[in-house]
């Protein structure tokens, strides 16, 4: 199935919530919608999207939303899908998908540990690559390393070389 | 030490010799390392371990436990989440007891030294370190260099003079 | 799936109480930095909680920092293993976003390339699974290979383990004199190496009898855990990208997917899982013999732009690289430094799925299992 079809398809069953970014190939939703949509992208016996390769969390600017991009592919129909929710900086909330993928179960907790996206109902919200003392989402745009961590200096700190 | 004690006693079967330098040279002979990888650099301190480097002619061989290890070589980028936890392994180490920081990252926190908000820059702040080894990563011949530089190290030390 | 966890309780073989083992983040068999959090019911494992990040090293940040060229180094040391694989994966990502149409004879030098070093990582699993379950001359004869392949890098572009040899557009230095004769004759040795590898480890009785049957994952359960590559492949489920979605010139040659077959035991245990890495050393060599037989003559810098400055645009691009499938997202905003890259790493995706494998299971199972996943903490924690 190829895009314009996949779109068709998910706007029937989902009306207004669906919309493509300009130029792009790219569904956007909202995040209310997420959890029903995403059930249907696994379920549809047309859509079949039975492999989710890869969450993105991205940022876009200071004072700006904050987003997650789902990059879906299907093995048993070959095709592949993009889609982005895009949440406000502040309080930043996405339904999780952890029980539909399983994968997304880390994938998950690693947008988190970086951009403090919190995924509604995921079992097991904590952070994975950072210390669970680490202050602040390193991967925002507006991020500012801290001077120090447990003692040890963070930034380059050139006082002692001299 | 100019000669080595096996040469002296090779010569006429006797060795005549300081206590220190005899202690010096068998813990030279011995510098058995942690085997204890941390990134890219521990694969090259593999290769140096395995056949065709083969570190164990020079008397070091890989130890997995700190408790039977006299040096530890800190292969790779040491972040700080594993800073609390190379001090630890450091600290269990029974005297005497040496440092080998191999490779750039170690060294000064190399390619990740300007924006790597989550790496210890350098090694040396949490442990006291003997040889650097530069590279990134190193050769397997640098580490056996460094190795070498150690063990002369360890000749020339004095561990039974009381220091002033 | 025999052993789990609620049949043993029915047995009433589960009973004692829960004893929490904390293994790495210093131990010989994690393959580098990581701890598991092992919760035990005596020898028997009711659950394990991996804790990740000893090697955060911020890859990402990084390319948020330095322009594109700048970025294929820090790729290099994401996996060191395959680090051609991460070049190669980098740089389609961003050939892709600009439109650069490669040279033939770098595309085919790519394959050469890539191939060698899928030989390469696959040794070091295999070598260092041997060493896991607990023999050491695997190891000792997988590395014995493993640097004649790395003598050919060096021969090729002077480093021994990470390269920066594949640029946007290009690689840095041309195939040297007399390189194809040298794979050739490596390729004739290598291939007479293999069956040796099958004497001492495929077909020995103690390493069939300590990895087949053993940590078993079906091949739903691996595809919803996001598991790719041989881990994917070895259980039954033929998926692979170089078939899939050909990129580069992998259409032009004829190999085979190897797919698990559950020779010893259940389809999709730790024994088929490296059973699948050593045929598909046979399938490298297949390939890189075609490569090397129509390799075309051609400038390899060509291609590579003066500047490198996609437009406005963001690309995900898939690669298979040694341990499974490897993406890159990549956010340009029309200026010379990226804006967003993030590593789909597919070791974190199978690491992942350690304690659906592992439960149930006992303690020295733990290691077979963790070393027929071949995880490298450089790509799970960037």
């Amino acid at each position: 199935m190829d895009f314009n079809n996949i779109k068709k398809l998910l706007s029937t069953n989902h009306g207004e919530a669906i919309s493509v970014l300009e130029d792009t190939e790219i569904i956007l939703v909202p995040a209310e919608k997420w959890s029903e949509i995403a059930k249907d992208l696994k379920e549809n016996k047309d859509l079949t999207f039975d492999y989710l390769s890869c969450i993105t969390g991205y940022d876009n600017g200071a004072g700006k939303s904050i987003g997650v991009a789902y990059n879906f592919y299907s093995m048993a129909k070959k095709h592949s899908l993009e889609i982005r929710i895009e949440v406000d900086r502040e309080n930043p909330e996405v339904p999780s998908v952890e029980k539909i993928w399983r994968t997304a179960d880390w994938m998950e907790r690693e947008v988190y540990d970086m951009y403090g996206v919190s995924f509604k109902d995921h079992w097991d919200l904590r952070r994975i690559l950072l210390p669970s003392d680490w202050d602040g989402f390193p991967l925002r745009k507006d991020y500012k390393e801290p001077d120090y961590y447990n003692g040890m200096p963070v930034p380059k700190d050139k006082s002692y070389w001299e | 030490m100019d000669l080595s004690v096996i040469e002296k006693f090779n010569k006429d079967n006797v060795v005549v010799e300081k206590l220190e330098n005899l202690v010096n040279w068998a813990r030279s002979g011995s510098p058995w390392f942690f085997q204890f990888g941390l990134a890219c650099c521990a694969i090259e301190m593999m290769a140096a371990a395995a056949p065709r480097h083969d570190l164990e002619r020079f008397g070091a061989m890989p130890r997995a436990s700190p408790r039977q290890s006299d040096v530890m070589i800190v292969a790779g980028t040491v972040t700080l989440k594993m800073a609390s936890r190379v001090k630890r392994l450091y600290e269990q180490m029974t005297d005497p007891k040496y440092v080998i920081s191999m490779g750039s990252c170690a060294n000064s926190g190399g390619p990740y030294w300007q924006h790597g908000y989550h790496v210890l820059k350098g090694v040396d702040l949490i442990v006291p370190v003997d040889v650097y080894v530069p590279g990134c990563p190193p050769r397997p011949e640098a580490l056996i260099y460094g190795i070498m530089e150690l063990q002369r190290k360890i000749r020339n030390e004095k561990p039974y003079t009381k220091s002033a | 799936m025999g052993m789990n966890t609620e049949y043993l309780k029915e047995l009433g073989i589960i009973k004692g109480d829960e004893m929490i083992l904390n293994m790495g983040p210093q131990h010989p068999s994690t393959h580098g930095v990581l701890r598991l959090k092992i919760h035990t019911d005596g020898e028997i494992i009711s659950y394990i909680e991996p804790h990740l990040g000893y090697l955060h090293r911020c890859f990402e940040k990084h390319c948020e920092n330095l322009s594109y060229e700048q970025c294929i180094p820090y790729t290099d040391r994401c996996d060191y293993l395959a680090a051609m694989h991460m070049n190669h994966g980098f740089v389609m990502g961003v050939e892709k976003l600009m439109g650069i149409e490669l040279p033939e004879r770098v595309e085919y030098i790519r394959i050469i390339i890539a191939e060698l070093q899928r030989i390469a990582s696959h040794l070091m699993a295999v070598g260092t699974f041997g060493l896991d379950v607990g023999g050491i001359t695997p190891f000792t004869w997988c590395f014995r290979d493993r640097e004649r392949v790395l003598d050919l890098f060096e021969y090729l572009c002077g480093a021994r383990l990470l390269y920066n040899y594949m640029w946007v557009g290009g690689v840095s230095h041309d195939l040297p004199k007399d390189f194809i004769k040298r794979t050739t004759e490596f390729l004739d040795y290598f291939e007479t190496q293999i069956p040796e590898y099958n004497q001492i480890l495929t077909g020995n009785k103690i390493f069939i009898e300590r990895t087949a049957d053993v940590g078993v994952i079906p091949a739903d359960v691996a595809l919803n855990y996001g598991l790719t590559g041989p881990n994917l492949r070895a259980s039954g489920h033929s998926y692979d990208l170089r078939k899939e979605e050909p990129y580069s010139i992998y259409d032009r040659f004829d190999f085979d997917v190897v797919v698990g077959e559950g020779t010893h035991g259940t389809l999709g245990d730790c024994w088929d899982r490296y059973y699948v890495r050593i045929l598909e050393m046979y399938e490298s060599i297949k390939i890189i013999r075609q490569a090397m037989a129509d390799i075309p003559n051609g400038d390899v810098h060509e291609a590579i732009p003066k500047k490198v400055k996609p437009l406005k645009g963001d690309i995900y691009t898939r690669y298979e690289s040694a341990r499974g499938e490897l993406g890159f997202y990549i956010k340009s905003n029309g200026k010379n430094i990226p804006s967003r890259v993030k590593m789909r790493s597919p070791a974190f995706a199978s690491l992942s799925a350690l304690n659906e494998m592992a439960e149930g299971w006992m303690m020295s199972d733990v290691i077979t299992i963790l070393g027929s996943l071949d995880i490298v903490l450089g790509e799970i924690d960037r």
